[in-house]
C-alpha cells in the first residue's frame, strides 16, 4: 500500500478551502441584478386557502413580485412527484396526491407554501410578506399515524381515501402465524420509531437565473444528485427541455439524505427567475428548514418473535404504520417498504418472516429517506427484539445473537434480500473483546456504589446499500436505474481528471476517488482532481445517497480506468515497438516485458494527444474513457456496535460511557474518513435515541420548531469512540466495497436503547429516552430518588 | 441607513447599512466574506463565530451598527495571505471536519478557547466549551482531537496564562 494509495489515510484535499473559509456553498454565491425571494407559509396544519390579498405588499419599497399558487397554477407546470411506485397487497397502485410547488386550494401543513414575495432584498421581502392577508379556513388536522386511517380523520387528500397510501406486504403470513402458534417461547413488543429533522448544518438554497437570449435556465442548488434534480424539474415538472436547464450543486454543507428530493422552493425560483427576468435566491431560515425539508423515520411497531426450544428464531411478524406527512416526497415510498422489510432478517437466520407496512398521509412535513433510511428502522425492530428476547429467555445477549448466526454464504433471506459475504461472529468477537465485556460486571458493581445504574447494549446489525441493480429496483417499483457514470480524462500533461456522477457533502470523494487513481495508474496524487455537481461538464449521474459511492461510484470509476489503462497499453506497445501482449503496466510505468525498455505514464499520455506514433486509423488519439457501472446486488455491510451507559436516577440522565464498534465494510480505501463516518452516523443515532423529538401537537403546530426545542447532539453529549473493523471483500463489485456512510446511524440506536433498558430494567420506554423520559419511568418503578 | 466604521482583519471598512443589518451579513454581504456562516436563527449552532476585539462573539447575534470602532477577526483573516494557523492544520491532520459548514465558526471558537483556557485542554475541557458550536456530521470525536492538537501547537502568547 503507498502512501496515497488505496487503505492510506491521506489527509483530505479538499480541507484547504473549507479550513480558510474560502468554500462556495450556494448561499455564498450571488448573480447581478438578483432579487431575494420569501416564502409565505402557512402557519395552519390543515386549511383551505381562500383569498390572498396581495395589494399592499406588491407596493411596498423593493417589490418585484407577490406570487400566489393560483398564479403559479396558471402556467400549468407539472407537480413534484414521489419516483418510485409501491403497490398495496391488493394489487392498487399508491395513493400519489398532487402536491403543487405552491399551494393553491389548501395548505396542508404548517410550512405549506401559500404565496411567495420577491424583492430586492430579503428585508424588503420580508417586509411586504408581513402586508400580505391571507384568508384562511382553519381545518381539523390529525398528526399522530395511528389515528389517520381511523374513523373521524379528517381527510388530506380526495385521492386516498382514510389517508392512506398503501397496505404493503412482504413475507410469507401463513408460515409465519403457523411458527409463531407453534413456538416455545414468542417475544412481542410495540415501538416507535421516532420521528427526526435531518438538520444538515447548511440550510437548503436554491439560487436560478434565466438566460434571455439562449433561453437557457441555470439553478444553484444544495442537492445530492444535481442530474437527478434536473431530470425531474425538466421532464416531471416541465420547467424546460432538459438540455435547457443547467443544474450545479456546488460545496454542499451536509445532506443525509434531506437533499436528495426536489422540493418546491427550487422550482419556484427557476419559475419566478424566467418570469421576472432576473436571478431569484432563497436560502432557508433554520426555523423555515424544519417545516419544509423532509423529516425521517416516524414509523409505529407492533412486533413478535418465535423461538424454538434451543434458542433460535423461527419467525418474525412485523406491523408497521409509516407516517408519510403531507405529501409524497421523492423517494418516501420505499424507505418504509423494500429499504426496511428486506433487512428484517437481521445477522440471523430466520425461516418465516412477514412484514405489513401501512403508510399514510398526515398535516405534517413529508417524510422521506434520512441517513439510513428504512434501515435503522428494521435494525431497531430486530436488535431490541433479539435483546429483549435473550431477558425473557434468560440467556447472554451475545451467545442468543451468535446461536442464530448467518454462517454460510450466499444466504438467501426470506425477504428477499440475498446476503453475498459476512463473518458476523469475527466483529461480535472482536467488540466483545475491545469492549472488555467480560468486564462489564465489575464496572456495573462500581457504578451502583456510586449511586448510578449501569447497562450494556447491543446492536449486531447488517443493512444493504450501494443501491442498487437497476432492473431489480424497477421491478421493485423505482422509476429510474441506480448505476452510476465516471468519466477519467488523462490530459496531455499526465494530470488526470475524474469526473463522476456522484455528489460530495462531506465524504471527502475529492480525495478517495483521486486514492483509486493514484492507486491504479501511479499518477501523484495531486496530479488527480475530482469534478462533480455540474450538469454541464458531467454526464448522467445518480448521485450520491445510500452509502454508494464507494461502492457504485468508485466502481464506475474503476471499469473506466480498466479502459484507460487498455489504451494505453496499446499506445505504449507503439512508442516501445513492442507487441501488446508484452507490455506489463506496474507503479505508474509501462514496461517490455523481460527488458528495461519502459515508458512512464506521463510520457504515454503525452504521445497519446501528440499522436505521431501510433496508426490513429487503429487507434484514436486521446485518452479519455468513461463508463457506467450497474451494480449486480445491493452490498451487505455489518458490524457490531456496543453501548455502554450509565443512569443518575436522580434526574434520569444517561452519560454514554463507552462505545465500540467494529464494522465490515469490505474494502476500506481511507481508514480515517470511513471512521469519520461511523463517528458522524453513531452521533446521528444517539441523537436519535437521548435527545431529538420532533412535537406536533394536536392542532399540528410544530412545537419542537427550532434548536431552542429540538435538542441536536452536542460534543458534551458525546463520548470518543471506539472504531475498528473486520473485513469479508464484497464480492460484487470490482474494488470490494460494501458502504461505511449509514452503519453507524443504523446500528447506534438500537445499541443505545438497549443499554439503557438494561440499565433500568424496563422495556416500557420510547425514544428519545430523555432524562425526563427516563426519570419517569424509574419514578414509577419506586427507582428513583 | 446609518453609517458604520469598523476595521475587518486588519482592514478599515466604511458602510452604510439597514439598522438591523447583523454583523453576519454585513461579512458575507457587504464585504462578500462568505467564509462566515449561517446555520441558524436562535444563535445556537456556532458556525457564525468571528472575534470581535479578541474576544469569540456570535456574528448573528451582534447588529452591525453596535461594531463602530470594532476590531473584527473573521476565518479569512485567521492565516490571511499567510502560512496556515496552528488550529487550521490540525483541523486537516485529525479530519475535524467533512462537509467544512460549521469549520469556520469551530476554528475560531477553538483559539478562543486556548485564549481562555490555555493550551493542555482535556477531552472534558474540550467538549463543555463546544457546545456553542454544532455539528451534524463528524459526531465531534476528531474535532475534539483536531483542537487538542491545535492548542498543543499554538505559540504561548496566544495562549491564557496559568495565573489568569
Amino acid at each position: 500500500m503507498s502512501a496515497t494509495g488505496i487503505g492510506a489515510s491521506v489527509r483530505r484535499k479538499e480541507d484547504q478551502r473549507f479550513i480558510t473559509g474560502k468554500g462556495h456553498y450556494t448561499d455564498d454565491i450571488s448573480r447581478p441584478g438578483q432579487a431575494a425571494i420569501y416564502f409565505i407559509r402557512s402557519p395552519h396544519a390543515h386549511a383551505r386557502i381562500k383569498k390572498i390579498d396581495a395589494k399592499a405588499a406588491s407596493t411596498m419599497p423593493g417589490v418585484a413580485a407577490v406570487f400566489t399558487g393560483a398564479q403559479f397554477a396558471e402556467d400549468k407546470l407539472g407537480n413534484l412527484i414521489c419516483g418510485w411506485t409501491v403497490h398495496s397487497k391488493d394489487g392498487s397502485p399508491m395513493k400519489m396526491a398532487p402536491h403543487p410547488a405552491i399551494a393553491a386550494g389548501k395548505a396542508n401543513h404548517v410550512g405549506d407554501a401559500v404565496a411567495v414575495v420577491i424583492a430586492d432584498t430579503l428585508a424588503q421581502a420580508k417586509d411586504a410578506a408581513e402586508k400580505v392577508v391571507v384568508d384562511y379556513e382553519v381545518l381539523p388536522a390529525v398528526v399522530d399515524p395511528g389515528k389517520a386511517a381511523g374513523k373521524g380523520a379528517p381527510l388530506i387528500h380526495e385521492a386516498a381515501p382514510n389517508n392512506t397510501i398503501y397496505n404493503w406486504h412482504l413475507g410469507d403470513p401463513d408460515a409465519t402465524n403457523t411458527a409463531i402458534k407453534n413456538a416455545k417461547h414468542v417475544t412481542r413488543l410495540e415501538f416507535i420509531n421516532n420521528r427526526l429533522v435531518p438538520n444538515a448544518m447548511e440550510p437548503r438554497a436554491a439560487l436560478a437565473e434565466y438566460d434571455a437570449g439562449s433561453g437557457n435556465l441555470t439553478l444553484w442548488n444544495t442537492s445530492q444528485n444535481p442530474h437527478v434534480a434536473r431530470l425531474v424539474i425538466a421532464a416531471f415538472i416541465g420547467m424546460a427541455p432538459e438540455h435547457k436547464l443547467r443544474v450545479i450543486a456546488p460545496d454542499v454543507g451536509g445532506g443525509f439524505g434531506s437533499k436528495i428530493f426536489i422540493y418546491p422552493e427550487e422550482v419556484v425560483c427557476l419559475w419566478a427567475a424566467r418570469k421576472l427576468g432576473r436571478p431569484v435566491k432563497w436560502t432557508a431560515e433554520r426555523s423555515e428548514s424544519f417545516v419544509t425539508d423532509a423529516h425521517g423515520r416516524d414509523h409505529i411497531t407492533k412486533a413478535q418473535m418465535a423461538f424454538d426450544a434451543d434458542g433460535k428464531i423461527t419467525a418474525l411478524k412485523v406491523h408497521t404504520t409509516a407516517n408519510l406527512g403531507a405529501y409524497m416526497s421523492t423517494f418516501s415510498s420505499a424507505v418504509p417498504t423494500f429499504l426496511y422489510a428486506t433487512l428484517l432478517s437481521g445477522q440471523y437466520e430466520i425461516p418465516h418472516i412477514y412484514c405489513e407496512v401501512d403508510a399514510v398521509y398526515t398535516n405534517t412535513v413529508p417524510v422521506d429517506a434520512y441517513r439510513g433510511a428504512g434501515r435503522p428502522e428494521a435494525t431497531f425492530v430486530v436488535e431490541r427484539m433479539v435483546e429483549v428476547s435473550a431477558r425473557e429467555l434468560g440467556v447472554d445477549p451475545a451467545d442468543l445473537r451468535r446461536k442464530n448466526f448467518v454462517r454460510s454464504f450466499p444466504y438467501q433471506t426470506s425477504v428477499a434480500s440475498l446476503y453475498d459475504a459476512g463473518d458476523y461472529n469475527a466483529s461480535l468477537q472482536k467488540a466483545l473483546a475491545l469492549h472488555d465485556y467480560k468486564g462489564f460486571g465489575k464496572r456495573k458493581r462500581d457504578s451502583e456504589r456510586h449511586g448510578k445504574l449501569r447497562g450494556i447494549g447491543f446492536a449486531t446489525y447488517i443493512e444493504a446499500c450501494g443501491v442498487a441493480p437497476s432492473a431489480l429496483a424497477g421491478q421493485l417499483g423505482c422509476g429510474v436505474g441506480l448505476w452510476e457514470s465516471a468519466e477519467v480524462r488523462v490530459n496531455p500533461t499526465g494530470s488526470v481528471e475524474i469526473l463522476t456522477g456522484s455528489h460530495a457533502h462531506g465524504q471527502g470523494h475529492e480525495t478517495t476517488f483521486a486514492q483509486l487513481v493514484a492507486d491504479r495508474l501511479g499518477v501523484p496524487i495531486d496530479q488527480v482532481s475530482v469534478v462533480h455537481g455540474d450538469t454541464d461538464k458531467v454526464q448522467f449521474g445518480m448521485g450520491t445517497y445510500g452509502s454508494r459511492s464507494g461502492a457504485v461510484g468508485m466502481s464506475a470509476i474503476a471499469k473506466a480506468l480498466d479502459k484507460v489503462e487498455a489504451k494505453a497499453k496499446k499506445i505504449a506497445a507503439h512508442l516501445l515497438e513492442a507487441a501488446e501482449a508484452d507490455i506489463v503496466f506496474k507503479d505508474g510505468k509501462f514496461t517490455v516485458a523481460g527488458t528495461d525498455k519502459s515508458a512512464a505514464f506521463g510520457e504515454v499520455a503525452l504521445g497519446a494527444y501528440v499522436a505521431h506514433k501510433f496508426p490513429t486509423s487503429e487507434i484514436e488519439p486521446g485518452l479519455k474513457e468513461g463508463a457506467f457501472y450497474d451494480p449486480t446486488n445491493f452490498t451487505f455491510p455489518a458490524g457490531c456496535h456496543i453501548c455502554e451507559v450509565e443512569i443518575d436516577p436522580d434526574t434520569g440522565e444517561s452519560t454514554i460511557v463507552g462505545w465500540t464498534a467494529v464494522d465490515d465494510f469490505g474494502t476500506v480505501i481511507n481508514p480515517m474518513i470511513v471512521e469519520g463516518q461511523v463517528h458522524g452516523g453513531v452521533a446521528q443515532g444517539v441523537g436519535q435515541a437521548l435527545l431529538e423529538h420532533t412535537v406536533y401537537d394536536d392542532k399540528g403546530q410544530l412545537v419542537t420548531g427550532s434548536y431552542m426545542d429540538y435538542a441536536m447532539p452536542r460534543a458534551d453529549n458525546l463520548p470518543s469512540f471506539k472504531v475498528n473493523t473486520t473485513m469479508t471483500k464484497c464480492p460484487s463489485n470490482p474494488l470490494g466495497i460494501k458502504g461505511c456512510g449509514e452503519a453507524g446511524a443504523i446500528a447506534a440506536p438500537a445499541a443505545v436503547m438497549n443499554a439503557i433498558t438494561n440499565a433500568i430494567g424496563t422495556e416500557a420506554i420510547n425514544m428519545p429516552a430523555t432524562p425526563a423520559a427516563v426519570w419517569a419511568v424509574l419514578h414509577k418503578a419506586g427507582r428513583a430518588a | 441607513m446609518a453609517a458604520v466604521s469598523l476595521t475587518v482583519n486588519g482592514k478599515p471598512v466604511t458602510a452604510d447599512v439597514d439598522p438591523r443589518t447583523l454583523l453576519v451579513q454585513l461579512l458575507r454581504e457587504h464585504l462578500r466574506l462568505t467564509g462566515t456562516h449561517v446555520g441558524c436563527d436562535t444563535s445556537q449552532c456556532g458556525a457564525c463565530v468571528v472575534h470581535v476585539d479578541g474576544k469569540a462573539v456570535k456574528a448573528c447575534t451582534v447588529l452591525a451598527l453596535q461594531l463602530d470602532g470594532a476590531n473584527v477577526l473573521s476565518i479569512e483573516g485567521l492565516a490571511g495571505d499567510g502560512p496556515l494557523h496552528p488550529m487550521q492544520e490540525a483541523f486537516r491532520e485529525h479530519h475535524g471536519l467533512q462537509c467544512g459548514y460549521c469549520t469556520p465558526g469551530m476554528i475560531m471558537t477553538a483559539v478562543d478557547i486556548v485564549r481562555r483556557k490555555g493550551r493542555d485542554l482535556d477531552e472534558r475541557t474540550i467538549r463543555e466549551e463546544l457546545e456553542g458550536n454544532i455539528c451534524r456530521c463528524t459526531g465531534y470525536h476528531n474535532i475534539v482531537k483536531a483542537i487538542a492538537a491545535g492548542a498543543r501547537a499554538m505559540p504561548a502568547s496566544a495562549a491564557a496564562k496559568a495565573t489568569e
